[in-house]
């Protein structure tokens, strides 16, 4: 009971932690630093609810009565509830202590108070989330998260693009938030009641659609491929600890409701984990492959979000699989996989965005092509930005690595064992991961090529010194637990055995990941890795009489060669864009060179989002075009509304009896 | 009693259709008045008690509708110096066959709802509804600012009536805040009319509408 408790008051502080601030002046630090404080508080309170939770292992639950017409206030914890909080209580502190410096409120007085009381209530919302146990309480809680978030990534909103990119968001939101009312009315005409606990029959059409409408539901919050477009916008446009809270915590809000959902209700079908598995195999290779098109560093860094939703979603098309079969390995592994790189991805991909706000904070602009050579300026930003890239592009020693690894093991246990259990078709999953990873890795080189490699394209960096340590300890906080988390994994694998025995229902002892997966052998290798990485940086650096010749990247063999002649970001993933153009559609501008003496021409290559261009732009304006005959009925005119209020009480009277 | 009721209600719906029948709205303003008069009576009527509580409501009921409202409504009315509701957007004569339809149609409907058995001999229920839907004609078809305030004003009436039916289970305090929000209501769109005017010669809500910009 304790451990709830403090965990409801560790949201309560998280909710209110922005409005002391206002109080202050808003061109004093002192009102941040408090929000920051009052974020701290709160953080560790729900740590240590949470270690106290994991401590006892029993399951605590509360319900008060309210005024409401319908629910309870009714909050639960359980491991799983756990593995998100323990998310959602240490990205908001260091995006907060992060923000200290990046968004100091005596540089940005305007919005400065506004953005530490939605960053603050979107910390605290997103734990209600994972605490409701009531249907009513969820949503409540759930709204309060799509609405900060908007606030919260919109705070520049004199900024044309911030704005066109929140609407974006908002609409995108409301209808998942449409779907989720669907849901859970549904939820309450099946079960009686609006509390959320597992149910253990259920006819296969009534679990089908609730599936479904979670599926729609929770995927426009996650970003999953065809909901993904509010995604792309929204991170790029929003202060970078803002990205990171989104990509990294809130996108998995809508990985945690796919979750509880098929945790209440019985997989009934065959079909539930082969469609999750599919969308995730195309938003994982949509994902990555519009990332490496993009020139724009957060924008890449949102691609890559949608990508690592997609692995997150073939292991819990595993898992799903597996539960139907009743084969525990494949649950184990696709769940365990599933849910540890929810917790990956949330470290390493703040990493990333912390690292893109700092270059961005340099360099003034998001566009890779005119970055360049910060690795000289920045090289501490530099190293933690590899280390990021290391984890998401899933090599050892890192995290990403862990998570993908047991994924992998799950996949390819479904082609061996006899023909009955056997599920070919799933091993697609290890195919199109391994085509992620691949294209991951070339992402994050043209990333790192274009911001920290080669010879600076821009003035500006000539001003650029090596980032403050308030913005470079957040990041090492996130590196060195991704560290850990890749060379030490049995913690944490331990704690998510007990999230996948909920999830799975499985009465049996905890069948333990060590049995299928041989982690501890993974250690060993991982510690003599990163030794010997250590050990060959060490004597590398300290080897005499190391030649010390400055010569640009690209010299080539020109006698005076510009910073123009180097590759850009577009030039090094133009291969790929070109190669998946049917996915791309690249729009390029290109030079036509004739002649002796060419003219001065410009090049230009734009890779926008398919599916908001092409699908959802086209049917708005098509609706934009046609709908406007319904207006006739809004005329501005009190009478013609009270009018049709009295049409309808007519009408309700005459068909009511 | 209850043909005392009834009688009073039968007046009341009367009183209805004269609103809906002329045009001067010095008039309409009397006939609300001698309305918030009689329905001063019906708590007294309807439930055969006469304790201090019900005696206070009557009282307040009465001063408020028959006379400081009416009093509002018509220096409002000299303030903005008009006498006649000139374009009504259906005619006098169409609006009080409308008026008798909806009453009609009120007394046929309540015939078909299942009620408690003290209500069934009296006419609480048709009125109410015949009353409020008078109240929704006069706000749809008339365009004066002032007429809108009268048809909300015989809306609430309506209200009050149903309100009888709940008489007993529904606090005394509730039925005071209703009164105290009309009261204030008609306040403040009483002020805000002359006002207006005064700035802006027209008392028609479809000009008014042009103000926004």
């Amino acid at each position: 009971m304790v451990s709830l408790n403090l965990i409801l008051g560790a949201i309560a502080i998280l909710c209110v932690s922005g409005f002391p601030a206002l109080l202050f002046s808003s061109r004093s630090n002192h009102g941040q630093r408090l929000t920051t404080f009052l974020i701290a508080v709160g953080s560790v309170l729900g740590l240590s609810g949470a270690g106290l939770f994991l401590a006892s292992g029993n399951a605590v639950s509360i319900q008060l009565r309210w005024q409401l017409p319908w629910g309870n206030f009714s909050a639960a914890l359980d491991v799983l509830s756990v593995v998100f909080l323990s998310l959602i209580f240490i990205v908001p502190l260091l995006g907060s202590v992060y923000g200290l410096e990046y968004w100091k409120q005596s540089e940005h007085p305007e919005n400065g108070q506004k953005l530490g009381v939605f960053f603050g209530l979107l910390a605290g919302s997103m734990a209600l989330v994972v605490v409701a146990r009531d249907s009513i309480l969820f949503i409540v809680a759930w709204e309060i998260m799509a609405l900060s978030a908007f606030f919260a990534a919109t705070v520049e909103d004199d900024n044309c693009s911030v704005r066109q990119a929140g609407w974006v968001y908002l609409i995108a939101t409301h209808i998942g938030t449409l779907c989720l009312f669907a849901m859970f009315i549904l939820w309450s005409q099946f079960t009686g009641s609006f509390e959320l606990s597992p149910v253990l029959t259920m006819s296969s059409k009534a679990a089908g659609t609730l599936f479904i409408l979670a599926l729609i539901g929770f995927g426009f919050k996650a970003g999953i491929m065809p909901l993904h477009v509010w995604l792309p916008g929204a991170h790029a446009n929003a202060p970078s600890h803002v990205s990171a809270l989104m990509s990294g915590v809130m996108l998995k809000m809508g990985i945690y409701g796919i979750v509880r959902m098929t945790q209440l209700i019985p997989v009934t079908d065959i079909w539930w984990g082969s469609v999750l598995l599919i969308i995730g195999i195309i938003s994982g290779v949509a994902g990555i492959v519009f990332s490496i098109s993009q020139n724009d560093i957060k924008k890449m860094l949102a691609y890559s979000s949608i990508e690592n939703i997609g692995i997150i979603c073939i292991a819990l098309g595993l898992a799903l699989l597996g539960r139907y079969q009743g084969r525990s390995d494949w649950v184990f592994l696709g769940f365990g996989g599933a849910l540890l790189h929810v917790v990956n991805h949330g470290l390493f991909k703040s990493l990333l965005f912390f690292n893109a706000g700092t270059v961005i904070h340099v360099m003034h602009t998001r566009d890779i092509n005119q970055m360049g050579g910060l690795a000289k300026k920045m090289p501490l930003t530099m190293i933690l930005f590899v280390l990021g890239a290391i984890a998401i592009c899933a090599l050892p020693p890192m995290n990403g690595f862990m998570s993908e690894w047991l994924i992998y093991i799950g996949l390819f246990k479904t082609i061996t064992g006899d023909a009955v259990q056997s599920l070919p078709f799933a091993a697609l999953g290890a195919v199109a991961l391994a085509t992620i990873g691949s294209l991951a890795v070339a992402a994050f080189v043209k990333l790192a090529g274009a911001v920290y490699l080669g010879n600076p394209r821009n003035e500006l960096i000539n001003h650029a010194e090596e980032s403050s340590p308030v913005l470079l300890v957040p990041m090492c906080i996130c590196a060195v637990l991704c560290l850990f988390i890749g060379v030490y994994p049995l913690p944490v694998v331990n704690v998510l055995g007990g999230a996948t025995n909920l999830w799975a229902r499985s009465t049996e002892p905890a069948m333990s990941v060590l049995h299928i997966a041989p982690l501890q052998l993974i250690c060993i290798i991982a510690a003599v890795l990163l030794s010997a990485i250590i050990f060959f940086l060490l004597v590398f650096r300290l080897w005499p009489g190391k030649n010390d010749i400055a010569k640009g990247t690209w010299d080539c063999g020109y006698a005076r060669p510009t910073d123009k002649m180097q590759y850009t970001g577009s030039s090094t993933g133009d291969t790929l864009v070109k190669l998946f153009g049917f996915i791309l559609w690249p729009v390029s501008q290109k030079p036509e060179i004739s002649g002796a003496f060419p003219r001065r021409f410009s090049f230009k290559s734009v890779v926008n989002d398919t599916i908001l261009d092409k699908i959802i732009l086209p049917f708005f304006r098509f609706a934009g075009h046609y709908l406007p005959m319904v207006r006739v009925f809004q005329m501005g005119q009190t009478h013609t509304y009270v009018l049709y209020i009295l049409i309808i009480i007519i009408v309700l009277l005459i068909v009511g009896f | 009693m209850t043909n005392i009721l009834n009688a009073i209600l039968v007046i009341i719906l009367v009183l209805n259709l004269f609103t809906l029948g002329t045009s001067r709205i010095l008039t309409v303003i009397r006939i609300v008045a001698i309305q918030g008069f009689l329905l001063g009576f019906l708590p007294l009527l309807a439930h055969n008690h006469f304790s201090l509580a019900s005696i206070l409501i009557v009282l307040t009921t009465m001063i408020l509708k028959a006379f400081v409202i009416p009093s509002m409504m018509s220096q409002a009315l000299r303030d903005a110096q008009i006498k006649r509701e000139f374009e009504p957007l259906i005619g006098i004569l169409p609006s009080i066959i409308l008026g008798a339809l909806a009453t009609v149609f009120a007394l046929l409907f309540t015939s078909h709802i299942p009620l408690a058995q003290e209500h069934t001999g009296t006419l609480i229920v048709p009125s109410s509804i015949a009353t409020i839907l008078i109240g929704f004609i006069i706000v749809t078809t008339r365009f004066k600012a002032l007429s809108q305030v009268i048809g909300y004003l015989i809306l609430e009436n309506g209200i009050f009536i149903f309100g009888l039916l709940l008489m007993g289970a529904m606090p005394m305090i509730v039925e005071m805040g209703v009164l105290l929000d009309l009261f204030v209501a008609i306040f403040v769109s009483c002020i805000i009319i002359s006002k207006i005017n005064k700035s802006f010669s027209s008392m028609d809500t479809r000009i008014l509408s042009s103000l926004k910009e």
